[in-house]
């Protein structure tokens, strides 16, 4: 447990703890009504059991899924004790995530060495997009990294400000072109800029769009395409940014944005109002794509490394 | 994975096909189908499970009276007039009296409460010929209030902005004041975005209510939300009791169940939709739409607005003449598919047309659908756009060179173009196409 408790300090543990309450204990209350007055799993409490997973944001599918899981261990082991049931949805839901090959990452950055690391933040409006690419340039500088903020949401009114208030904050570069300019020219000047002032890592800001919007999942391939042409294998990463508010739709935002840009992580955002920690679970069983990072509150230090263990630890114990 | 509305209900109500009347046994079947299919829409579960149970009684009712009609068909009508209902209601007004009226904006972060005061703001200005005043209240957000300021500019709309206050009470209150002074008609207070756990927060939307008493509370939720919906809608209402909802992003494709959770929820009418990022997207409600949008059976009056949308009647007249004098050429097509292609992902915009999602469904129709297309008119000279006449074989074996297709796919889009050319042609010559224009450019939209 040495390697969990140098990834999760204490302090980030209780945010986590914290921002999972609201959703612990609903989750808790209703599991625990279903099964009130009852000794065995029966079709009733695997009904109950649907009902809350699904209220909890999981996921049609990833619900079922669950559920067939259990229904399969009641047939195997012919009695279950409803006391049981718990410790063996947990069970399940850490098994049923640990099906999907995406590996948890370790840390903000990964150790491989390249300079600049170039980072495209990409998602839908209001998501929050330019708030946690200031919490992440913060933890990088935190680890002593050179981070380069690019401004490439140059559309949306004072958005450019907005980055640069950030950037100030966190007390790292900041490259911009101003508004209304062409943002995939912001990105390739960005990636340029980091590698004339030696920075470790580039985080450019895009517009938020609609993944519908054709033309402007066009525009991001395009973006995404100028950094590589001034870096090659730039961007190492594209993030793409999940509102954890969202509900079915979060799937099909991360269709079409690995369409136009090969997603390689995913952030999943305000984890930390009601009970909504129930999407992290439906989203980690349905993608190939990892969520690296969750955001769990309105502070500069509340962004935080996933890990789908330890996640759903925390919502049971 | 995704599984779209339509689909499941139709599955649902295969179920159905072949009995003559609705049973309680078939309506049981059918209406698990039709609840799975509003909580895949977003609608909230416990929501969901009542209004299947209110449709199940009403199609119980009704098992007897119309046996002539389809069980299936039935169905989806009862469920879609349950829908209507519940959205609908009374027609919602919105109040504007007084000087200055008060307009007070919340919701939780992200959900487009910026964008929305200045579209309303917009929308009074413009349409009700009324002379608003935004007020910035959210002090927290780096650079909230410097974008309510250039939205403002966009505009033409004053902005209240006080960047020495930290206090959204004071600035709120000074903001009517300064209304007063100047004479504004109405003033829209935009706040900070917070989440309904948050206590200070929520206590503070709380204060500012108390002290501006605003003739209208607008509640602002993102389309796109999921089973939390409920939740944070009442929170909300609880705190500060809005009588009004503003749903926004529905330009995308998500179904929308929210928003039929909240209304069953706290009983308030959703009075604007807000549909994209320019200032003049704010729509009144039509629960009609919502409806067919949540049961995924299209929604042909978006798609004849999305076309408009994207409609340029000068672009038409001229197009239009270049028909009549059969002019056009692989400019005008290149055009024509550009306005296309901007409406949308094609395969949503097929979803629209009732009954084609079915069809789409498993056609891999994609953006790229137009790549072909666009590569042979790109290896044209600018002298061979205006002048489809000019290309012979020399300049076709040429293109084909340039674009990477062969001789044959050349010679077969080229048939094509021509053919629908003199189809254009003669469909101009009509009487009565001159003077629909709207309707001829659709017409070559959809061709």
């Amino acid at each position: 447990m040495s390697f969990f408790s140098k990834l999760f300090s204490r302090e980030k543990k209780e945010d986590l703890d914290k921002g999972m309450e609201k959703t612990k204990t609903s989750l808790f209350g209703k599991i625990s009504k279903a099964i009130a007055g009852k000794s065995k799993v029966d079709e009733e409490v695997l009904d109950e059991l649907e009902s809350v997973l699904i209220s909890s944001d999981v996921g049609l599918e990833t619900t079922v899924k669950i559920i067939e899981r259990i229904e399969a261990r009641i047939a195997r082991d012919k009695y279950l004790q409803v006391s049981e049931l718990q410790a063996i949805l947990r069970d399940e839901i850490v098994q049923l995530l640990a099906e999907n090959n995406t590996t948890d990452v370790e840390d903000f950055l990964p150790d491989q060495g390249q300079k600049p690391y170039v980072i495209l933040v990409v998602g839908v409006n209001g998501v929050g997009k330019t708030t946690t690419i200031g919490k992440l340039a913060w933890q990088l500088k935190q680890q002593g990294k050179k981070v380069v903020l690019g401004a490439g949401d140059t559309f949306r009114a004072a958005a450019v400000d907005q980055l640069k208030i950030w950037s100030e904050r966190v007390g790292c570069d900041f490259y911009s072109k101003g508004m209304n300019t062409d943002p995939a020219a912001v990105a390739y000047e960005t990636v340029q800029y980091a590698l004339e002032h030696q920075c470790d890592v580039a985080i450019i800001d895009t517009a938020g769009r609609l993944h519908t919007k054709s033309h402007l999942m066009q525009e991001l391939s395009k973006i995404k395409r100028s950094v590589g042409k001034k870096l090659e294998g730039a961007p190492h990463e594209v993030l793409l940014v999940l509102d954890a508010t969202t509900g079915q739709n979060a799937f099909e935002q991360a269709k079409h944005f690995t369409d136009a840009t090969d997603v390689s992580a995913l952030a999943l955002t305000k984890l930390d109002g009601t009970a909504k920690g129930g999407v992290a679970i439906g989203i980690s069983d349905q993608f190939k794509v990892p969520i690296k990072f969750i955001g769990m509150g309105e502070g500069i230090h509340q962004l935080q490394v996933f890990n789908k263990k330890i996640f759903v630890e925390s919502l049971f114990d | 994975m995704f599984e779209s509305l339509s689909d499941r209900l139709e599955g649902a109500f295969k179920v159905l096909t072949g009995e003559h009347r609705l049973t309680e046994l078939n309506i049981a079947e059918s209406v698990k189908e039709i609840r799975r299919a509003l909580v895949a829409a977003d609608v909230n579960y416990k929501i969901a499970k009542e209004f299947t149970d209110k449709v199940k009684e009403k199609a119980l009712g009704t098992e007897n009276l119309l046996k002539a009609v389809k069980p299936g068909e039935l169905m989806v009508k009862i469920v879609r007039d349950e829908l209507v209902e519940l959205m609908g209601g009374e027609a919602a007004d919105f109040n504007v009296k007084g000087k200055p009226a008060v307009v007070l904006i919340a919701g939780l972060q992200g959900s487009g409460k910026t964008t929305f005061s200045g579209k309303l703001a917009n929308f009074l200005k413009t349409k009700q010929k009324k002379t608003p005043l935004l007020v910035a209240c959210d002090v927290y957000r780096p650079a909230a209030i410097n974008q309510l300021g250039v939205i403002g500019e966009q505009i033409g709309v004053p902005v209240y902005k006080d960047l020495d206050s930290k206090n959204p009470v004071e600035i709120a209150l000074k903001g009517i004041q300064h209304a007063k002074d100047h004479n504004l008609d109405v003033v829209i207070v935009d706040t900070a975005g917070r989440l309904s756990v948050d206590t200070e927060m929520m206590d503070e939307i709380a204060r500012i209510k108390g002290a501006v008493l605003p003739n209208e509370t607008l509640f602002v939720v993102d389309s796109m939300t999921g089973q939390d919906a409920v939740n944070t809608a009442k929170a909300f209402n609880d705190v500060i009791d809005y009588n009004g909802v503003v749903l926004t992003k529905l330009d995308g494709d998500t179904r929308g169940g929210a928003a039929l959770s909240i209304k069953y929820t706290v009983g308030k009418p959703i009075k604007f939709v807000s549909t994209g990022e320019k200032m003049d997207t704010l729509d009144v409600f039509h629960p009609d739409r919502l409806a067919t949008r949540i049961l995924g059976m299209g929604d042909i009056v978006s798609f004849v607005e999305k076309a408009q949308e994207q409609f340029d009647e000068a672009e038409a007249q001229r197009l239009e003449k270049k028909i009549r004098k059969n002019k056009f050429d692989f400019n005008d097509f290149l055009s024509q598919i550009n306005q296309i292609k901007k409406m949308g992902d094609l395969k949503s915009l097929m979803g629209m047309i009732p009954g084609m999602s079915k069809i789409t469904k498993d056609l891999d129709i994609n953006n790229d659908a137009f790549k072909k297309v666009e590569a042979i008119i790109f290896s044209m000279t600018p002298d061979e756009r205006n002048n489809p006449d000019l290309i012979d074989i020399r300049r076709k074996k040429r293109i084909a060179g340039g674009c990477g297709h062969d001789l044959n796919e050349i010679n077969a889009f080229m048939k094509q173009f021509d053919q629908m050319r003199k189809m254009m042609h003669k469909m101009s010559k009509m009487p009565g196409m001159s003077d629909s224009k709207p309707k001829s450019k659709l017409k070559l939209k959809r061709r």
